[in-house]
Formats: structure tokens, sequence, C-alpha cells
């Protein structure tokens, strides 16, 4: 770090149009706060307007520089605390896709809950940075700050219907484990510098390869490591850390916990990766076994766990159990020496079951009705008489989610399923398909519930704009995906290629500060 | 291989039937009428689309046909790669003309908008599967069945439907969750060979050398998703609920073509790509095949159900397939393929009769139907002619695929076969007590007002008695155009493993 300052004091020089999402961002949450809390109430539906156009344009800044990064190559920004590369901006579209579709399922949500406000939205987008600073950070103290940032929003998000109370539940259950998970993480990240001597997760590497002094030191990095594995494992909820999940994802409102299903898992996998794969590639022996156990645990739980549920929101929240557990053989198979898809395959399982995992929780709201209460699997029953669009869509996204082939689900399982097996990690591979196969008892389960039950109720649901929107877009694209992937692939294939170098270029980048 | 027509018309056999389901859905509920003629107009058109290939396939060749090649998902090595040999020609055109009978024949009863939407969207899925000849291609359709399969047994079944239905998704699912890993890492182990990565069936048959232990587990990993569709002895549970719970188009479609996908993807993809493995692997499946033919007779004995019964004595029947599959004689295996045609035809017809009767007497118990063919003695003919074609009596179709499979197999599995002949005469005494029980005697007051064959009913089976004469009679045609393409096969199973065809064969030839 000395070395860093000596000639310059000042601080780190910036380059503004690298971290432009993130600008667009914070701009975005100044004015809906600002102007909110000013301005009386705007026209019906302009918040969630205004969140969208805030998020899309976040996902366009990210991708003017898609071009760039791929001409030039990566680039580490801020002193090199954060880094500009395929990975990070892809997280960043799909963060900022993720908030335009939950924005419109908030919308109605809000005004039929009545707590109508700028408030919910402006915490979506305060998430939102700090998921983007948790997928582009490459420094654990930025990292950690992005996580908090991430997390006290989701906290207050998941609280945020006041006059419910299974929300404050929810909010106050997350916010206790969740402190927890973070000083568990913040402990780790302290271990880690104190045998590494860095917080920088490029120093951090070259510190632990082969010839410098600090390679030797195990004991402490190993805790360090562990301890980190645990606050992350947290968040991404997996087992054994995953206990939070189903009350939190019950309680919340049910746009919210579209939101953490996608938003917040995007993030937390994006860093999860980040840590290991760029700080510890020489310790991938240590902690692929951690992710290994791991990521069995989380699929059979996950999977088995759901089978007995009745309520669909904790059914879908078991069931994103078992997908952070595929998303885990993902990252076990990028702990691999010469692995080159599993980077990518996260990342496009992640994007897929963003879109997948809203467009449910918009049907899901749609259902819920007055209250936010209707979500038994009773509750379901005769949908597909009263709505047949809207069951059909839901349909769509279960049978994707249960990875039936020409839906983006199928796309997602069979990439992270190819990564496992192109590094030989066959067992992981079929336990993983079996957990799919129990898992798909689940989204059955439902589908007899909206197709072959008779209703109890046959009055005709309203579909509001927004959702109805959100759902419609969603089917769309889960089926364009699954019956032709191509060009999605192809862009994420650039993913794994340059990140892998933005692994590789850490070396020179410790020795000469980049920007 | 290229022919001189340009028209894709195989891709045209699987995209009709989607077009046609979309079509079905988008009509309004309120024009019954129209919603049945477009089904109707749309597997007709397939049908008649996979007769015509069937008329114009070139019968001494043995090489795929009609192949059509496009890429698909190239980063993945994944190609749209459609084609047709003497080993899945029947297969294709059975699916042809099985469709649009089922639709014309059978009456849905409730919703018949979707229920005609997931029968043609079924269809393309098994169009595609037999068609396939890529693995993530065939993989695709061959999962994609078991969802319109699900809803039209969960939607259009019995009392105990949903609890069938779920079953067979869940086991069918079970077995694909091995076959996928094992298709990828087929692909990633190939590349070495290959040089790239691509899942093309005939590249990776043509080039792909598996390390002997390698072989065997990526056979297994195939190998337990076709044996819990055929289905073989250990994993036929899921069968009997979905055949006696499905309405009575789904069990004809089940039994008709969707069971076959099992056992051809035993010598599509098992024999094909992995000869060594599936040699090595004959004696494992030649017992579970015969443990399925004399299990499956005595089950079907013992049934008090009759759609049971069938059900049942289509896992003896699937039994003497596999026996064939895995004799690898040349007679065997293209009497393997005979049979699969033939138990099409039968089965089906078996399960439209047994429709039928439940239709007019809303029950399917044996001991409450009796004295039939005194009221009804057109459609005891029918079912007469139908059930010694399941029988595999001289004359009829049954008899030809039956006998070639012992005859072939005899020659490489001498105990195997002796042991699955009893079969042949537990399916005579199963069968003809079944029909002593229902259609002799005096009918008592239930059965006496039971409804003489309908002119529609009539139509319907006379396709499927036609088929069922017609290759009893002069099965040639059909044998010529398979045998080229198992020969064929046999040959590359020769000459990737140890494996020695008789000595007798070869001078017959």
């Amino acid at each position: 770090m000395n070395a860093l300052f000596a000639e310059n004091l000042v601080g780190p020089s910036i380059s503004w149009l690298g971290i432009s999402p993130l600008l667009v961002l914070l701009g975005g949450v100044c004015v809906l706060l600002l102007l909110g809390s000013i301005a009386p109430r705007w026209p019906k539906g302009s918040y969630c307007v205004f969140t969208v156009v805030v998020s899309l344009a976040t996902a366009v800044a990210a991708m003017l520089q898609w071009h760039d990064v791929t001409k030039n190559g990566p680039k580490m920004l801020i002193a090199d605390a954060v880094a500009l590369d395929h990975f990070a901006l892809l997280a960043t579209i799909t963060i900022a896709v993720s908030i335009a579709l939950v924005s419109l399922i908030t919308d109605d949500y809000l005004r039929r809950e009545d707590y109508d406000g700028p408030e919910v939205y402006a915490l979506y987008l305060t998430a939102a940075i700090g998921g983007v600073v948790m997928a582009s950070s490459n420094d654990l103290i930025v990292l950690f700050l992005g996580l908090e940032t991430l997390s006290l929003s989701l906290y207050l998000l998941a609280a945020s219907h006041r006059k419910r109370a299974e929300s404050q539940e929810a909010g106050l259950k997350y916010f206790v484990l969740g402190g927890f998970s973070s000083a568990f993480f913040l402990y780790g990240i302290a271990l880690t510098y104190g045998s590494t001597g860095s917080t920088n997760l490029s120093k951090i590497a070259s510190a632990l390869s082969g010839d410098s002094p600090f390679s030797q030191i195990d004991a402490m990095l190993l805790v360090g490591i562990g301890l980190m594995l645990v606050g992350l494992a947290f968040k991404v909820s997996a087992v054994p850390f995953h206990v939070w999940t189903p009350d939190v994802y019950e309680g919340a409102p049910s746009p919210v916990t579209a939101f953490m299903a996608s938003a917040g898992k995007i993030a937390s996998f994006a860093a999860l990766l980040r840590v290991l794969v760029v700080a510890f590639p020489t310790r991938i022996d240590d902690w692929r076994p951690a992710i290994w156990v791991l990521a069995v645990l989380t699929l059979l739980a996950g999977s088995i766990l759901a089978v007995v549920q009745t309520n669909v929101k904790r059914m879908l929240a078991f069931s994103s159990i078992s997908h952070a557990g595929f998303l885990l053989v993902g990252v076990e198979a990028a702990g691999h020496v010469g692995d080159k898809d599993a980077l990518a395959a996260v990342l496009t399982y992640l994007l897929l079951y963003a879109v997948l995992v809203i467009g449910s929780f918009a049907v899901v709201t749609v259902v819920a009705g007055k209250g936010d209460s209707q979500t038994t699997l009773d509750d379901f029953r005769g949908l597909g008489k009263r709505r047949p669009a809207m069951a059909l869509a839901l349909t769509v996204f279960l049978l994707a989610q249960a990875g039936m082939p020409a839906t983006s689900g199928f796309i997602a399982k069979f990439g992270v399923i190819k990564a496992a097996a192109e590094v030989q990690s066959y067992s992981i591979a079929i336990i993983a398909m079996l957990a799919a196969v129990i898992a798909a008892f689940l989204y059955l389960r439902i589908m007899v519930s909206v197709w072959l039950a008779d209703s109890t109720d046959d009055t005709k649901l309203a579909i509001p704009t927004g959702a109805g929107i959100a759902i419609t877009l969603a089917a769309i694209f889960t089926i364009v995906v699954g019956v032709y992937p191509g060009w999605l692939l192809d862009a994420t294939r650039m993913v794994s290629h340059l990140a892998t170098i933005a692994v590789q270029a850490v070396d020179p980048a410790s020795q000469t500060p980049a920007g | 291989m290229h022919e001189h027509i340009s028209f894709p018309i195989l891709s045209a056999i699987v995209f009709l039937p989607i077009i046609g389901a979309l079509l079905v859905t988008l009509l309004s509920d309120r024009r019954p009428e129209w919603v049945k003629l477009c089904a109707i107009l749309f597997s007709v058109g397939t049908g008649a689309l996979s007769l015509w290939v069937l008329a114009s396939f070139k019968s001494s060749s043995a090489d795929f046909q009609f192949v059509s090649q496009h890429d698909w998902i190239k980063a993945w090595g994944i190609s749209w790669h459609l084609g047709v040999d003497g080993i899945s020609l029947f297969l294709v055109a059975l699916t042809g003309v099985l469709f649009p009978l089922v639709i014309l024949g059978i009456d849905p009863h409730h919703d018949q908008k979707r229920y005609f939407a997931w029968l043609l969207l079924l269809e393309a899925g098994v169009m595609g599967s037999f068609l396939s000849l890529d693995l993530v291609l065939f993989f695709l359709f061959f999962e994609i069945v078991l969802v319109p399969m699900y809803f039209l047994i969960g939607g259009w079944g019995y009392d105990n439907r949903v609890y069938a239905a779920t079953k067979f998704f869940l086991f069918t699912m079970f077995g694909s969750a091995f076959m996928l890993v094992g298709i990828v890492a087929t692909a990633a182990l190939a590349r070495h060979d290959v040089g790239y990565l691509t899942f093309d069936l005939v590249t990776l048959a043509e080039h792909a050398s598996f390390a002997t232990n390698t072989g065997r587990w990526l056979f297994f990993s195939f190998a337990i998703a076709f044996a819990v569709k055929v289905p073989l002895f250990p994993f036929h549970t899921w069968l009997p609920d979905a055949h006696t719970q499905a309405p009575t188009g789904g069990s004809v479609i089940l039994a008709g073509v969707m069971l076959k996908l099992g056992t051809y993807g035993f010598l599509r993809f098992g024999l094909y790509l992995f000869p060594e493995a599936a040699v090595w692997a004959r004696p494992l499946f030649l017992t579970l095949a015969t443990i399925g033919i004399v299990y499956g007779a005595i089950a079907a004995t013992m049934q008090t159900d009759l759609k049971r019964l069938v059900a049942y004595s289509s896992v003896a029947h699937l039994g003497f397939i596999v026996l064939g599959i895995f004799a690898m004689t040349s007679q065997a295996i293209t009497g393997g393929v005979a049979q699969m045609i033939n138990h099409g035809v039968s089965t089906g017809a078996l399960f439209l009769l047994v429709g039928m009767i439940y239709e007019r007497r809303h029950t399917r118990e044996i001991a409450q139907l009796r004295g039939i063919q005194k009221v009804a003695p057109i459609f005891a003919a029918a079912f007469t002619v139908v059930m010694l074609s399941s029988i595999g009596v001289p004359g009829l179709n049954g008899f030809v695929g039956e006998f070639l499979v012992l005859i072939g197999s005899f020659q490489t599995a001498r105990w195997w076969t002796i042991i699955a002949t009893t079969g042949v005469i537990l399916a005579a005494l199963y069968l003809l007590w079944a029909y002593q029980r229902v259609f002799h005697g005096e009918p008592d007051e239930d059965n006496s007002t039971f409804a003489e064959l309908k002119l529609r009913e009539g139509m319907v089976l006379m396709v499927f008695i036609g088929i069922i004469g017609f290759t009893g009679l002069y099965p040639k045609p059909m044998l010529d155009r398979i045998e080229p393409s198992v020969d064929k096969l046999i040959e590359h199973v020769v000459s990737h493993s140890e494996f020695m065809p008789p000595a007798e064969m070869e001078l017959e030839k």
C-alpha cells in the first residue's frame, strides 16, 4: 500500500466512465429520495417508471463499456479496488434488469397494500449499488462495503410492509442473522489480511503464490477463508446457513422476495466467485472440498425440504436454496485447474434464474391478493381456469426451474453440468441432477394445484399492468433463450474468457498501479 | 446422403405439430368444431408427411436419409441434426399414423382444446426423439415429451391420475438425470478424439474411443434412462399406474410409441455409441429382459383390471424387444425393431378397445364384465383379432417380430431365450383367459345393454386391423427396410468390440 501512495498522497485517480453504472444508480437514488420527499406525491406509477428508467440507464452504461473491455481488456479502477471486466459488467446488467422487472411488479403491489411511495424504489436502487460493488470489487474492504449496503437495504425492504407482522418479523430475523454473518465475514477479512498483508484480492493472490513468504502461513489463512466462506454462504443461502431463507422469503413482501432471490443472489455469488477465484487460485485444493460439501448439502436439503411445504412462497424459497446448490456446483467447477466454463456458466445461470424467479414471484404477487397472504397451495387451485394465460406463464417458469428442455432453465442447468463434467466432477453433477428430480416434484405440486385441482374461488383475478408486462417479458425470455440460446451464450462466453485474463493479469497489476 | 429434394421434410414433421398446437391454443373455445378440425388437419398432415418419407425411403440403403443439419447452439457444438434410417423409419410412420387415429377416434370429454394442444405437442416431441441425431437434441425431445404426457394423464385420466402422472414424470426424469450427465461427459471426453466439442451422434460414434471403464460408465448413464422408459424389470413400477390412470388416448400413445423411446434409445445410443460396453453388459440386460418377460406375464395373469392386464402385458412384450436387441444378431434386432412396431399397433389397439369397454360400462373390472360376445359380436371379433396379434399367432403381425427375436436370440443367448419362450405361452394364457371371462358366458343385466361398435370406432379399428393383417401376412417390405440398418449397426458393434456374431448367420448370407 505504501508504494502506491508514495508519490501521490492526494488519493487514487478515478475513472468516472468506468464507474458510470454506479453513478447512474446513485443519481437515481438521490433524485428519488430528494424529490420524493420534497415534491408532493408523484402521479400514479411514476416512481416505478423512474426506477425502470434508472435501471435501464445503468444497464446501458454497463453495455457501453462492454465493447471497450472487449477491445482493451479488463481494467482496475480506483487504486485496484474495483475491477472492470466482462464479469462485473454482465453482473451489473443482470442486476439492473432485475430491478427493472421487480419495479414493475412492485408498482401495483404498493398501491394495493396502501403504502405507495419512493422509499421502496430508493432501497432497490441502493441495494443495487451494493450488489454492483460486490460483483466488481477487487478488495475485501470494498466488497464488505458493498455487502453491507446491499444487506442493510434488504433488511429494510423485508420489513417494509409496516402493517404486516410477518414482514416485520422477516426483517428482524434477517437483520439479526445477517449481522452475525457479516461479523463472520469481517473477521475472515481480518485474518486473511493478517496472513497475507493485504485486503486487495490481486495482492492476496500474489502473496500466496509460490515464492512469497506468506505462502507458508496456513492456519490463520485457512480460518480466514473459512470465515469468509461462512459469511458468503449465508448470503447465497447455502445449507447449513440457510435457515433464514424460508422465513424471510415467506414474510417479506412478495416483490421484495423476488428482488432478494434475483439481485441479491447475483451479487452474493459474484462476490463469492471473485473472492475464491481471484484471491485464492493457489488454494483451490483447500476451498474446493468445502464448496463441494456445501453444494451437496444445499442441493439435497433444498430439494428435500421443499417437498413437504404447503406455502408457495416457502416452496420457492426452498427451490431457491436448491438452485443455490446448482450454482455452487458451478463454483466448485471453478475450483479446478484448467476450468474455462464455470464463470460463464454460473453467471448465465444467475441471469436466467433471476428472470425465472421474478416471473414466478410476479405471479405469486398477483395471486396473493390484498394483504399479501393468499400464498398457500390451495390459493393457487384452479388458477388455470381463472387466468389461463398467467397460469401458462407460471407453468413455463416452473418447468424452466425444473430444467425442462426448450426453456432457459435447461440452458442454465446444462451450462453448469457441462462445466462440472469438463473438469470431471461427475459425482456432484449427478447429485445435482438427482436433486433437480426431487425439486421437480415441488414444481409439479404447484402445477397440480394450478391446472388439475378444482377452483374454490371463481372470481376473475385482475392482473395489474406492471406485473402483466413483467410476467410476459419473463415468459417470452424464458422460451426464447430456451429455444435459441446462441446469442446469449456468445455474450456470456466472453465473460469466462476475459475474467480469466483478469485473474491472471493480477501479478503485473500489483506492481504498477493501474488507472 | 443429401436427397435431390431440398424440402426439409423431417424438420417439417417436427414443426408441423408444434404449429398445430400453437394454433389450437389460440383458437377460441367457443368453436369446438374448429379446434378439433385444426387438430385433425395438423396431425393428418404430419402423418401424411411421415408416410411420404416411408414411401420414398430407399430400402436398400443403411445410411441416414432425408438428413437435415444446421448449427443450433454453436457455442456448445449442438446441432439440429435430423435423419431417418431403417431403425427409426417405421417408428416415425407409426407415430404419424397413431396420432390422427387417437385424435379422430377418442373424445377427451372436457377441455378438448387443451387436450389437443398437448397431444400435438407430444407428437412433436416423439417425432423429434425418433429423428434426432444429436445427443442434446435427442435429450431435449426425450425429456420434453414428459410435459404433455404429464398433463394428459393428470388432466384427463381416471381417479388416481395425479399420483400416476407424478410418478411417471419423476421416474422418467430420474433416468434422464443420469443421461444428461452422461451426454455431457461423452462429448467432453470425446473432444480429445474428435478435436472439437460436438454432440453429433454420428461423429461421436465413428470417431470417439473411450477407455473401457469410462465407456461402461457412460453406457450405464444412458442405459438407466432407457431402462426406465422401456421399462425394464426393476424400473417398471410406474408403467401399470400410468397406463391404468391415463385416458385412453394417452394409453394408446404411451404404449404405442412412447415406450419405444427406450428400446430405440438402446439401439441408437447404447449400442451405437458404446458397443464395447453394450456387449459387456449383455448378460445383465438379457437377464433383466427375461425376468421382465416372465414377470410381466405372470403379473398380467393375476390382474383383475383389464387395463392393468394390458399394461403388464406391455412389460412382457417390451422384454422381448430388449432380449432381441441384446442378443445382437441380425434377426434378433430386426425382429426387435419389428416388434416395436407390432407391439405399438396391437397394444395400442387393445388399449383403444379397453377404453371403449370403459366408455360403455364405466368399469374395467374383469369380474363385472361378462358375455359381451353375445350382445356385441363385431366388437368381440375385433377384440379377438387384436388379442391374437398380441399373443403372437402366426399370420398376424405379432408373430413376425416375436418369432424373429426368438430365433435370432437362440443363437447367441440360448438359455435366456428358452426361458423367454415361456412368455409366449403365458401370453396366450392371460389374454385368452381374460377374453373368456369378459366375452363368453351369458351377459348379466348390466352387460346386456353393451352397445355394438359404432361406425367411427370401427373405422379407426379397421386401420389397426389392416396393419395387423398386412404385416402379419407380408412382412417383407418392412423387414427389407429395417435389415440394412440393423446389419450396419451390428457391423459397427463387431468392429468395435470382441463380440462375434454366430457362424450360422454368416453362412446364411
